[in-house]
């Protein structure tokens, strides 16, 4: 399952949700990313651009790769969009298998693919002045170790 | 043809979307930012450095390579940061 939204969402409950009801569960994995500030601490907020229609297309498509390559029982990616502050959820990844191994290796895929191919991008306001944030080599790097 | 921009490359361009109508001898995504360029001082600061420049035809990535026959939709923005 795939969300775009602004709203804040609760790990717990996310968990929850996906699980209930379930015995065929033994494995869940959850990755959070949250709004870190700059290391100089002059971060404002951050404001989540994203491109209306392709981003969920991209996250569902990036969701089909994690489930056809591992035999995963649910998943789901939430991605927050407008404007956050430092220490606010951005994004959350729940993956759940029969094992463990499928749940970490998939919720490790989701991350490094979604980080270099669902289209959103970061811009800092630094209290009035305002900064793109630049792609990172590592990220790349990180999503490149997953090609067979 | 719908054109799309995002982020600083909205910003340089000065346009976040537009309609636009090619030229016949525009095949491909190359040449949409060859054309694009033609068209004023914020499409060539946009598109300046064009190895920050990643695109997306009807909503799929692509490359400058693409070819556009057919297409409803093209995007253009920077390395995505999203995460």
């Amino acid at each position: 399952m795939i969300r775009v939204q602004t709203e804040d969402f609760d790990i717990g409950t996310e968990v929850k949700k996906l699980t209930e009801g379930r015995t065929d569960i033994g494995a869940v994995v959850t990755f959070s990313g949250l709004v870190r500030n700059t290391d100089d601490g002059a971060l404002a907020s951050m404001e989540l651009e994203h491109y209306p229609g392709m981003t969920e297309k991209e996250l569902a498509r990036i969701e089909a790769e994690a489930n056809e390559r591992w035999p995963l029982q649910a998943s789901l990616v939430i991605h927050r969009v407008g404007k956050l502050a430092p220490g606010d959820n951005i994004v959350l990844v729940v993956t759940a298998s029969a094992h463990r191994q499928a749940a970490f290796e998939s919720a490790s895929f989701l991350m490094d693919y979604l980080k270099t191919r669902a289209p959103f991008w970061k811009n800092e306001d630094k209290g009035g002045e305002t900064n793109w944030v630049d792609a990172r080599e590592s990220d790349g790097e990180a999503a490149a170790k997953w090609e067979v | 043809m719908k054109l799309l921009y995002f982020a600083w490359v909205k910003q340089k361009a000065g346009v976040a979307e537009e309609d636009v109508t090619l030229p016949g001898e525009v095949r491909d995504v190359s040449g949409v930012i060859s054309w694009l360029k033609t068209r004023g001082e914020g499409y060539e600061l946009a598109f300046a450095d064009l190895s920050v420049i990643r695109c997306a035809v009807n909503q799929e990535h692509g490359d400058f390579s693409t070819p556009i026959a057919g297409a409803s939709e093209i995007a253009f923005f920077p390395p995505v940061t999203g995460g």
